[in-house]
């Protein structure tokens, strides 16, 4: 008797302490949860205002005209994402990643949540049955994530789809790819887990892992954590939600360094792509003006001329939407595997074009912040990262323009660095300035007679 | 410029005898008073490459058939400025521009067909932020048209009918215009055996010869944009490949020639198509 006593009485003990541990426990882990989730939200937004700094270093440009079709792009081609199904299967694969991506972060407001406020599965009650069905949904979400994460990181690298072993993705960029991917799955697997190791504490500490119908997924792995103690369960299913959060803290800091920020920006760059066709080249108004003074001095303005300048040299000088397109590049190069010239071997990659104006502007961005001003340092954009040999085997055929499922235009880059190479350098392959020449002197690209212009229909 | 000469080659194209017919200046039109329909905008390609006239003279002989009120501004008529645009050069363009746009507002011009994309392009795009407001229509579109209106009749046992042809896709035309359906629209009324290439529509490879690069020898590479393309051309046994653009037809026929199929297969526009399969009126 006296020694079942002494047991009940050290068991009360032990369910005293234990209840005073996870008091502290829950308490620090509070504490915890909320420093980590503020710092994590402060030290993002941090860089993404820096990010918009350095897209505003560009040039002005009025982009906000006719918003009724610019939302209707944002919805068809950043949610719908219109482009990615010119290729279904992969639209299809990349549809599941995304969508798990989203509708996930609902089940990352209950985690939140319950970080905060130190509750289990707040959803779970107000939810009823639907809970279960939600946190299924999920799950199947999850599963198919990781499925297609490991076909991805097959097609990088054991297939080696051509446009993923392209020597523009040499080093970081290959790195990053592949980072973004295994994260995927480590994300996910932890979500698997512990919702695994969940269901197996719900028979043994029904008090606090309330009980739930089997999940669809994780219910296939329970066995496998069936014979574990209550205190290893728990902290496999206490790790899992912890490194699960942190991953996504983790995750979403790792964005303003990676391609991956396109899961934001393809939105306000779909927003701001241009509406007018794709062939139309944008006007440079002080050019106009200057040539209608030249035609008609009587309407040049009096006083100075402000100096002007042609182009781009470097990213400064380009389209504010140039430079947002820069860091929306998420690096799939299917511009660069429709480019006629790049699948005939020239050395321009529109891809190429993209990463090397954000990385320029990486260092534009950083030099400032250090300097508090711009300080030239000797380095340009042309030149330094994009060469004259890669700006002159474009044909403007609009291809890369066409593929680009989050609304860049590389074109429009290669033509305001092509603008500035020719007006302000006057650097011209021999042949363009014979051409030059002869559009001046003979209406025509040939050197060739105006006089006999019409001269083929005097041989009808 | 690339001269593509063929001689016995492209006879057949002019299947009617020298009829003095006259192609009619907007200088003419407005001495009489009167106003054409419609400007053809020849284009210096279309003026001054020896293939590429070819391409105007079906044209204008079309027009002439179907009594088409229309006009050329003869000497009058510059470049668009769209090669000088494209290769950077944009003073040059501005002159041009100016100057073409000066002209047609002063004749008061409303409609203008043309039958190369990139003078289309400029003019329909880029001339009315210039002040240069017209209704431009390229002429697959016009001759697609003319098809719906049952103004082209084809002959029945036209040359064409069930011969495999392959139509190439003008970047100028298809991904800056959106515009695929009409120059196939046209190939259809001729009852030919339609092929498409892999590269097709939206994804249609380029000639190599657009953004100035008809003008310069191209950058070192594997192999050249025209010959690939045309490569890929041939693969399909078409008997003709059907262009709607002079510079794409310059490049698509020296890629032939360099597989020396040029006996086999012929490089054609649509307006030539056209002229040789329609009924006389």
């Amino acid at each position: 008797m006296l020694k079942i006593q002494k047991i009940c009485f050290s068991k009360q003990q032990i369910i005293y302490l234990s209840y005073y541990n996870l008091f502290v426990m829950q308490y620090i882990q509070q504490v915890a949860f909320l420093l980590l989730s503020g710092f994590s939200i402060w030290l993002f937004s941090k860089n993404i205002i820096q990010i918009k700094k350095n897209i505003l270093l560009g040039r002005d440009e009025d982009l906000s005209d006719n918003p009724g079709l610019r939302w209707k792009n944002l919805f068809l081609l950043a949610l719908g994402q219109k482009k990615m199904f010119r290729n279904p299967t992969v639209a299809v694969m990349h549809l599941i990643i995304y969508a798990g991506f989203i509708i996930i972060n609902v089940e990352v407001i209950e985690i939140i949540l319950d970080g905060i406020l130190g509750s289990h599965r707040i959803f779970l009650t107000p939810l009823g049955n639907y809970y279960s069905w939600l946190i299924n949904f999920f799950e199947i979400l999850a599963f198919g994530v990781i499925i297609v994460c490991i076909v991805f990181l097959a097609r990088r690298n054991i297939v080696r789809v051509k446009r993923f072993v392209s020597k523009d993705l040499q080093g970081w960029p290959k790195s990053d790819a592949n980072i973004i991917l295994i994260t995927e799955i480590i994300l996910m697997s932890l979500f698997l887990i512990m919702n695994a190791t969940d269901q197996v504490l719900q028979n043994i500490v029904p008090n606090h892992y309330h009980s739930t119908q089997p999940f669809i997924i994780s219910q296939h792995i329970t066995s496998f954590f069936q014979g574990y103690s209550e205190t290893k369960l728990i902290f496999i299913e206490r790790t899992c939600w912890w490194i699960h959060i942190l991953g996504i803290f983790a995750f979403l800091n790792y964005l303003p360094y990676s391609k991956h920020l396109h899961i934001l920006l393809a939105f306000p760059n779909a927003y701001y792509a241009r509406l007018q066709p794709m062939g139309t080249m944008q006007n440079m108004k002080h050019v106009q003006n200057e040539v209608t003074y030249m035609m008609q001095p009587e309407l040049a303005p009096t006083g100075e001329a402000q100096p002007m300048k042609f182009g781009a040299k470097d990213v400064m000088d380009l389209s504010w939407k140039s430079l947002l397109d820069a860091y929306s590049c998420t690096e799939c190069g299917r511009c660069s595997s429709a480019c006629p010239a790049n699948q005939t071997g020239k050395l321009l990659s529109p891809r190429k074009i993209m990463m090397d104006t954000r990385d320029r502007l990486e260092e534009v961005g950083q030099s400032i912040k250090k300097n508090g001003t711009w300080i030239d340092d000797g380095k340009t954009l042309v030149n330094h990262y994009i060469t004259i040999e890669e700006l002159r085997a474009c044909t403007t055929c609009n291809a890369c323009v066409q593929e680009c499922p989050v609304s860049i235009n590389p074109l429009d880059i290669i033509i305001e660095l092509r603008r500035s190479l020719i007006m302000e350098d006057s650097n011209a392959p021999q042949e363009w300035n014979a051409l030059f020449g002869n559009i001046e002197n003979n209406f025509a690209p040939w050197k060739l007679s105006p006089d006999d212009r019409d001269k083929w229909a005097t041989e009808l | 410029m690339t001269e593509t000469n063929g001689q016995q080659n492209y006879n057949f194209i002019h299947p009617i005898k020298k009829n003095h017919m006259h192609v009619p200046t907007m200088a003419e039109f407005i001495a009489t008073g009167e106003k054409p329909e419609v400007l053809f905008w020849v284009g210096c390609a279309g003026s001054f490459d020896q293939r590429a006239q070819k391409i105007t003279k079906a044209f204008v002989t079309i027009l002439d058939k179907l009594k088409i009120k229309y006009a050329i501004l003869g000497k009058e008529e510059m470049c668009t400025g769209d090669p000088a645009r494209r290769a950077g050069n944009e003073f040059m363009f501005q002159m041009m521009a100016y100057q073409n746009i000066q002209i047609l507002n002063g004749y008061d011009i409303k409609k203008i067909v043309t039958a190369c994309p990139h003078c289309f392009n400029v003019l329909k795009n880029e001339y009315p932020v210039l002040g240069g407001n017209y209704e431009v229509i390229h002429h697959a579109t016009f001759l697609q048209q003319l098809i719906d209106e049952g103004k082209i009749k084809m002959r029945e046992e036209g040359q064409f009918k069930g011969k495999k042809i392959t139509y190439h896709d003008s970047c100028y035309l298809g991904r800056a215009n959106n515009i695929y359906e009409a120059p196939r629209r046209v190939l259809e009324a001729m009852d030919v055996a339609l092929i498409e290439m892999k590269r097709c529509k939206s994804n249609g490879l380029c000639c190599g010869a657009g953004g100035a690069q008809m003008f310069k020898e191209e950058e070192k590479g594997d192999v050249r944009i025209n010959i690939e393309r045309s490569d890929e051309a041939l693969a399909t046994g078409a008997k003709v490949i059907a262009a709607a653009c002079p510079f794409c037809n310059t490049m698509l026929t020296d890629g032939v020639k360099n597989k020396e199929k040029e006996e086999e297969v012929q490089v054609l526009d649509i307006a030539e198509l056209v002229a040789l399969s329609m009924q006389e009126s």
